[in-house]
């Protein structure tokens, strides 16, 4: 056998990767500008994205052609019947934003502002179960930005953590670094939405044991961090644990957003401070809500 | 000699792409701790079959693109990877006289070594449980080892790299 290396195991060489590696770690930790080198890297690897997500695509393209007249039929009676409940909902739609308007008008308060949103679709998920994350085919090209926040068809999903060109990552509220401030629907009392890491959990942070919290109350989210927008759905209240021996509660919550079974999202435009002023005179004319 | 070498490395890399893909593949939420880890089981067979061509070097750019590709903090992979790499580098001359299974248990420890090396730096950027189910993905790739070896071993074979 040829001896195979000439000058012995690469030590040194592997001491140079090392210390590479962990100032990479270190530059990616602290300082934003490694992003756009890791955008660049994005770009080479979103091929392979689309390749993990093509079995799904295929799937979902087979099950719309190899579909059974029968049940396109029920499918089209049961959304026929959606569709006049959801329009009976929408009839009085227009007279009760008016009367609102007039109401906060009284109240000298600020107009409502309606968010713009883009429609998004997931093309894949963290394999990693210690991060809430998943990714979604749209990017810089389409305007999607840091911290953008993510609805799905029921709440409030998470925000974009992560934009490369074509694609961007969003951490899922569930994930055990995000947290989110929220209030209570039905009387205003606010408190912070921890992820736990479990899809299926929230936890409400320092919440007082005298607070008038109940099992069932309904968490939106109350747009106070300045990233999310005010009003959204976020979890339904799950238990309330009152143990005299904490100095808090302990509440949670389950999320509103099918957290793990959403493909088609929706990313809002939130509505900052200094632009609130000009959307709010152009109103009707340029915020437009994507029917969809 | 050198386009043979050219093709050799096109397989290579043709291997951890489909290591890759099946490290992003989705599984069901129950068996989502029991994912095997591909691209360090390519990487150690390829620095066990072909030490004098895929080195840690490699193993570090490999790892550079799993970290992109998971979203993870860039440089974790690189670093878990390059080490397992160096240490089969070590040990390649012993790693090819074992029998399959004993090949086995040197991945559960190796893969346990890259694994650990994630725990670390998770819980030092502050991203982790407190349970051991992140060294499930080591007894996983040990128990697939002897597939993923012979059919290596096949594609190594049938397309000559060496």
């Amino acid at each position: 056998m040829n001896p195979i290396f000439k000058g012995g195991i690469p030590r040194l060489f592997f001491f140079v990767l090392v210390i590479l590696a962990i100032v990479f770690m270190v530059s990616d930790l602290n300082s934003p500008r490694t992003r756009d080198a890791r955008n660049v890297l994005s770009l080479i690897m979103t091929p392979i994205q689309w390749l993990v997500d093509m079995p799904t695509r295929i799937a979902d393209d087979l099950s719309d052609v190899l579909v059974s007249r029968r049940s396109l039929v029920k499918d089209n009676t049961q959304l026929r019947s959606e569709v006049i409940l959801l329009d009976q909902k929408v009839q009085q739609m227009d007279s009760l934003t008016t009367e609102n308007l007039r109401l906060r008008e009284l109240l000298s308060g600020r107009e409502r502002i309606r968010n713009n949103v883009q429609l998004a679709e997931l093309i894949g998920v963290n394999p990693d179960p210690f991060q809430h994350q998943i990714i979604l085919g749209k990017g810089l090209e389409d305007g999607v930005f840091m911290g953008q926040p993510v609805l799905d068809a029921r709440g409030v999903l998470g925000q974009v953590v992560d934009v490369s060109h074509y694609t961007c990552r969003v951490m899922l509220i569930t994930d055990a670094r995000h947290a989110l401030p929220v209030e209570i629907n039905r009387n205003g009392f606010r408190a912070i939405a921890l992820g736990k890491g479990s899809l299926e959990e929230l936890e409400l942070e320092y919440v007082p044991d005298t607070a008038d919290i109940r099992v069932g109350d309904l968490l939106v989210s109350s747009g106070l961090g300045g990233r999310f927008p005010y009003g959204y759905p976020v979890a339904t209240v799950s238990s309330v644990v009152r143990d005299p021996g904490r100095p808090f509660s302990r509440v949670k919550a389950v999320p509103a957003a099918r957290l793990d079974k959403s493909r088609h999202l929706l990313l809002v435009e939130p509505v900052t401070e200094n632009r609130e002023e000009s959307v709010n005179q152009q109103e009707s004319s340029e915020v437009q809500m994507l029917n969809e | 000699m050198s386009k043979r070498r050219s093709g050799g490395i096109m397989i290579v890399v043709g291997t951890l792409i489909v290591g890759f893909i099946l490290s992003q593949m989705p599984l069901p939420s129950m068996l989502v701790w029991w994912r095997p880890e591909w691209v360090a089981m390519i990487v150690i067979y390829w620095v066990m079959a072909l030490p004098h061509r895929f080195g840690i070097g490699m193993a570090w750019v490999s790892g550079l693109a799993l970290d992109v590709l998971k979203g993870s903090l860039l440089g974790m992979n690189a670093l878990s990877l390059t080490t397992i790499a160096f240490i089969t580098l070590i040990l390649h001359r012993r790693l090819r006289m074992y029998p399959l299974w004993q090949q086995a248990m040197m991945v559960l420890v190796l893969v346990g070594i890259n694994q650990l090396i994630f725990h670390w730096i998770q819980s030092l950027t502050g991203s982790t449980g407190d349970t051991l189910v992140f060294l499930l993905p080591a007894v996983v790739s040990a128990i697939l080892w002897p597939w993923v070896f012979v059919v290596l071993r096949g594609i190594r074979r049938t397309f000559h790299v060496n």
